[in-house]
């Protein structure tokens, strides 16, 4: 949601600043929910951002913003049809008349939260696969396309297209807002998690927390995640992929030193970790592994409680860790999972191992820009004794890296690792 | 909303079937059409005549040309339609899975512009 540029202390643009941070998708979800029709949701939507401004800086900001930009939103969908009234949009005209007569009613009520409903029919199956996370992204959090294009690698035309294509198709296919039965939930709930997670890992790559806008990205998810579980308790993966995001974000302040340098999970202390949150997790984790059926949101949550295993023995289980990953390897196939595998062995197993299993993954062809797999490598390289070999490693990775304080910890890595060899 | 369910199949297959499976077929379909009358979504439908019996017809400058066949040479054939009321594409989908043509060939589900 963009609002234009902000002035100095401005109570009409602060309100809706907050608004279009903290309650878009809710905005959203519930003024498409009943039309199926997302686009024309985000339109008045945004209409009615614009009329608020005008209102609010004029009129004050009213006691009930959300409410009043429902109102005002509502308003511009009954023109909008009113004024090219087919037969189907008759029927929809009709129920946003009802439903204008009646809001006075529910005005000062909580608005029902029909995010996970918007959540679903973005991920049902008749929507093309890879636009269903986008989609998402977009809908229920706000994000303009040019951000999503960019996490996605995919050019911001292109993916603006492609989302306003999945939007019609909802409208015209008649795509229900609702969460699907259980015999149906199987490929549903595997694209929402994906989404989730997806917009989870956005927030939490920003370990410096400067990012406002990204740091609330990662508490979104987990927010979303939770909303999730909340409705599926007996669904084992999303309750492990909430396990899996509580670790990862109960570790989030561990991941810099005070001067702001990246801090590697090892060397981290397990004092500065959020126990609250670490506990959630291993709770959650505990009631999806009684439930049968693994996945692998439950394994990477698994590999995060062989981790925090140190707050008690001050070692991290890596052979437990490197038996996930061979299970999580089975299961995905990823190259990325490979790398932590490898990782893994390594301290499981020794270097050695851990550079033969790494040697598997050498004829990848993504690899040669993947900035953990040289990263890796360079690690156990100079554990065994090649220096140059490892030397060559550390350049690659910090050439590849995007995160100045991660590019500074190899920077130091790598010279530490050439005063070794000459110590003058 | 208004749904078209379009049953495309493998059309020689179907006509060359032994009688007993042919039979099978019709009260197959005969309790599917049942069951969306009784259900109330029923709004219409046909099953077509074999493409052998189609024609293509399209008009070039003014000219009309005729061409015998279907419209496409494909390995599934368009065989007969259901239009039916449904409240959402879920629903629509659930009526097509229980068609029987879906176990053989494969059924297009396509919403109907209201007029």
């Amino acid at each position: 949601m963009r609002v234009p540029m902000p002035r100095e202390s401005d109570p009409a643009r602060e309100t809706a600043e907050r608004i279009a941070r903290e309650s878009y998708g809710k905005l959203v979800a519930f003024l498409a929910a009943r039309m199926r029709d997302v686009a024309e949701a985000e339109d008045a939507l945004s209409d009615a951002f614009a009329a608020g401004l005008t209102d609010w800086g004029r009129n004050g900001v009213p006691k009930n913003p959300e409410g009043w930009l429902i109102t005002a939103a509502r308003r511009r969908m009954v023109d909008a049809y009113r004024s090219r009234r087919t037969a189907a949009d008759s029927v929809i005209h009709l129920q946003l008349m009802h439903e204008e007569l009646t809001e006075t009613a529910f005005r000062d009520l909580p608005m029902p939260d029909e995010r996970l409903s918007l959540m679903f029919a973005c991920a049902h199956p008749a929507i093309e696969r890879s636009i269903r996370a986008p989609l998402i992204l977009q809908t229920v959090l706000g994000f303009d396309a040019a951000t999503i294009a960019s996490a996605f690698l995919i050019s911001p035309a292109t993916m603006s297209q492609r989302l306003v294509r999945a939007k019609s198709k909802i409208k015209e296919a008649g795509i229900p807002f609702r969460v699907p039965e259980r015999e149906e939930i199987g490929e549903r709930l595997e694209s929402v998690l994906d989404a989730i997670y997806t917009t989870f890992s956005e927030g939490w790559t920003d370990a410096a927390g400067t990012d406002v806008k990204r740091r609330d990205l990662a508490e979104e998810g987990i927010w979303l995640g939770r909303l999730l579980v909340q409705a599926m308790p007996n669904e084992p993966e999303a309750l492990g992929l909430l396990a899996l995001m509580l670790y990862a974000e109960g570790r989030r302040g561990a991941r810099r030193d005070e001067h702001g340098d990246y801090v590697p999970l090892s060397a981290q202390d397990p004092a500065q970790w959020d126990n609250a949150m670490i506990d959630e997790a291993e709770e959650l984790l505990s009631r999806a592994s009684g439930m049968g059926t693994t996945g692998r949101y439950q394994l990477e949550a698994a590999v995060q409680s062989a981790h925090v295993v140190r707050r008690a023995s001050g070692r991290s289980d890596w052979t437990a860790i490197a038996a996930i990953y061979d299970a999580l390897f089975a299961i995905t196939g990823s190259p990325v999972v490979a790398i932590n595998r490898a990782v893994a062995i390594a301290e499981a197993r020794g270097p050695t191992e851990a550079l033969y299993a790494l040697d598997e993954l050498s004829g990848e062809d993504c690899l040669a820009d993947y900035e953990p797999y040289w990263a890796a490598r360079a690690g156990l390289l100079a554990r065994i004794g090649e220096v140059a070999l490892a030397d060559e490693a550390y350049e690659r990775a910090i050439g590849l890296e995007s995160d100045p304080a991660v590019r500074k910890f190899l920077e130091k890595r790598r010279a530490d690792l050439r005063k070794a060899i000459s110590p003058h | 909303m208004k749904y078209m369910l379009l049953i495309y199949g493998n059309e020689s297959a179907i006509l060359s079937a032994g009688k007993a499976e042919t039979e099978q077929r019709m009260a197959a379909y005969g309790a599917y059409v049942e069951a969306m009358k009784k259900a109330g979504v029923l709004l219409g439908a046909d099953r077509l005549r074999p493409t052998s019996s189609a024609s293509t017809v399209r008009v070039v400058d003014g000219k009309t040309k005729v061409l015998d066949g279907p419209y496409a040479e494909t390995k599934e054939q368009l065989g007969g339609y259901f239009i039916i009321e449904a409240p959402d594409l879920d629903a629509a989908l659930s009526w097509a899975a229980r068609c029987p043509g879906a176990s053989h060939g494969t059924i297009e589900v396509r919403p109907i512009w209201a007029m």
